[in-house]
């Protein structure tokens, strides 16, 4: 699997002017993003911003109207086995077959992706242990909590060493130790070396140091580390600049329509 | 991916159908006692209205029972083939599908993969009743039994197709209890898996043609031919026929740009 290191000038993750619509509903509007290796990138944004809609097109389950991305280099639109081998995708959904154990969710995730033998025992038992789950490979996935499933698919992403780790929303529905747990272990992948971009629409799960880009209506609205876009919109926290980006937008868009109306 | 990972790849996705299967047992029993019921029931009853006269491959008069089985094959095939429809349906509601989609690998390989992985747990299905046909005193040329495997290989390719093809155009898997009765009922009566078609002319003249329109029938012919060793060459070539035409339109419907991934998010499946 080509998944030798790129020049480190290189991006980990482009996007290019992406554009989407569904019909003649726009999705995205050209998106330019640049994701680098060792970066936690947190893509936050409400509800409907575009977030999932972006990461179906990295992970080629939509194909854009505009646009192009690369990762490693490789285009996805022309290369895309080469690219998608490359990125390691939590999807917002849960995805993991219930009625089969860990430990063959794991094995059947690294066949897809060329592992087999004692190279995927050793990955699965690697990253169980990586992520304290070495004691549940028999179980059920069924049998398991929210949090714990969390931590497979995961575990599950990282099989093939991806370089680039996407994860939308992939706190949802967690209690706050589970959710802490998770952001923290994939904070330590990104100290790792490893590019992640983490949507999100959970503000407390940025960390200082983090970048942000912040998406509203399919439109990126602000790219900055953490606390210099606080400094950069005058903000109290990062609560406050999201909210002065998003829903400040949204309240000023609610009085603008009404009058065009009236 | 080197071509032994392409190969991991297939047995990963084998192997999951498989233990899916065997985690389903009552699927398995379903997909038993259904062609049973047929089997051991209705043809018993329908033996003595129905006289089967000499016809290829038969070399002599038959019992209804004996005439039924190959259709009541591909009876185990076309459910194996609309439930791995079902559960590709739900692994999209699900999610699971996006992981199989997301593979590093060309999509026409991963939905072939998946199909054929259907096909082999469709194998064990048919060995199994086949097994119970025996003991019931249904026998066949023990040539047969090899012979038929192959031609189940490409029936239960054909089939399955069906049911990606299926997969691919319905939106949620509420619709699929009345796509199933559009598909499976037409496709197995308007068939000779339980009359043959000269039995359907006595009835009209519309039914045969329809009959012979039905890939399912060749399917059964086919399997029909083979359970006595011999090919049907015209009923290989239009289930070829079928398997490739479904195949495409199925590898079409689950492509990026014109597939049902986007049609389902554009009704809003995710937020974000």
């Amino acid at each position: 699997m080509d998944t030798a290191p790129q020049p480190p000038t290189l991006p980990a993750l482009s996007l290019e002017a992406l554009s989407f619509s569904y019909g003649d509903r726009f999705a995205l509007n050209s998106v330019s993003l640049n994701i680098k290796a060792g970066v936690f990138t947190a893509l936050l944004g409400p509800n409907g911003a575009g977030k999932t809609t972006l990461f179906s097109l990295i992970a080629r389950l939509f194909q854009p109207s505009a646009g192009r991305i690369r990762v490693g280099g490789h285009d996805l639109g022309s290369q895309p086995n080469r690219a998608l081998a490359r990125l390691g995708i939590v999807v917002q959904q849960p995805t993991l077959d219930l009625d089969l154990t860990v430990a063959q969710n794991l094995r059947y995730a690294a066949s897809l992706h060329g592992l087999a033998g004692g190279r995927a025992r050793e990955r699965i038992a690697a990253l169980l242990d990586r992520l304290e789950l070495h004691d549940r490979q028999s179980h059920k996935v069924r049998e398991l909590s929210g949090g714990l499933r969390r931590r497979v698919e995961l575990a599950r992403a990282l099989l093939h060493e991806p370089p680039v780790l996407l994860l939308d929303e992939a706190t949802v529905g967690l209690d706050v130790p589970s959710r802490a747990r998770i952001v923290d272990d994939v904070h330590a992948l990104a100290a790792r070396g490893v590019a992640v971009l983490w949507a999100t629409h959970l503000v407390d799960e940025v960390r200082a140091g983090d970048r942000v880009v912040v998406m509203h209506r399919g439109v990126i609205r602000a790219d900055a580390e953490r606390d210099a876009l606080i400094r950069e919109r005058n903000a109290a926290s990062l609560n406050d600049a999201f909210a002065g980006l998003t829903v400040g937008e949204q309240a000023k868009a609610a009085p603008a329509a009404a009058g065009a109306a009236s | 991916m080197s071509a032994a990972g392409w190969a991991i790849c297939f047995w990963g996705i084998l192997v999951r159908e498989v233990l899916r299967f065997l985690h389903q047992r009552e699927r398995f029993f379903a997909a038993l006692v259904r062609p049973l019921v047929w089997l051991l029931v209705f043809a018993a009853g329908f033996r003595a209205a129905l006289g089967i006269a000499i016809m290829p491959p038969y070399q002599t008069y038959i019992t209804y029972e004996v005439y039924i089985v190959p259709g009541l094959l591909g009876m185990i095939q076309l459910f194996n083939g609309m439930q791995s429809s079902l559960s590709m349906v739900y692994d999209r509601e699900m999610g699971s599908m996006k992981i199989l989609l997301m593979t590093p690998l060309p999509r026409w390989y991963l939905l072939a993969s998946k199909l054929a992985a259907g096909t082999a747990v469709s194998l064990i299905q048919v060995y199994a009743f086949l097994a119970v046909a025996w003991a019931f005193d249904i026998r066949f040329p023990t040539a047969g039994y090899f012979a038929i495997l192959p031609a189940l290989v490409v029936t239960g390719l054909m089939l399955g197709a069906v049911g990606l093809l299926l997969s691919s155009t319905i939106r949620q898997l509420e619709n699929f209890a009345g796509v199933m009765n559009f598909v499976i009922f037409p496709m197995f009566f308007l068939s000779s898996a339980l009359y043959p078609l000269w039995k359907l002319e006595e009835a009209s003249t519309v039914l045969p043609q329809i009959a012979t329109l039905n890939p399912f029938t060749h399917a059964v012919e086919l399997i029909r031919f083979a359970l006595y060793a011999e090919l049907n060459g015209p009923a290989l070539a239009v289930t070829v026929a079928a398997l490739v035409a479904f195949l495409a339109l199925s590898i079409i419907g689950y492509s990026p740009a014109k597939g049902l991934m986007r049609r389902r998010a554009a009704g809003g499946g995710e937020s974000g």
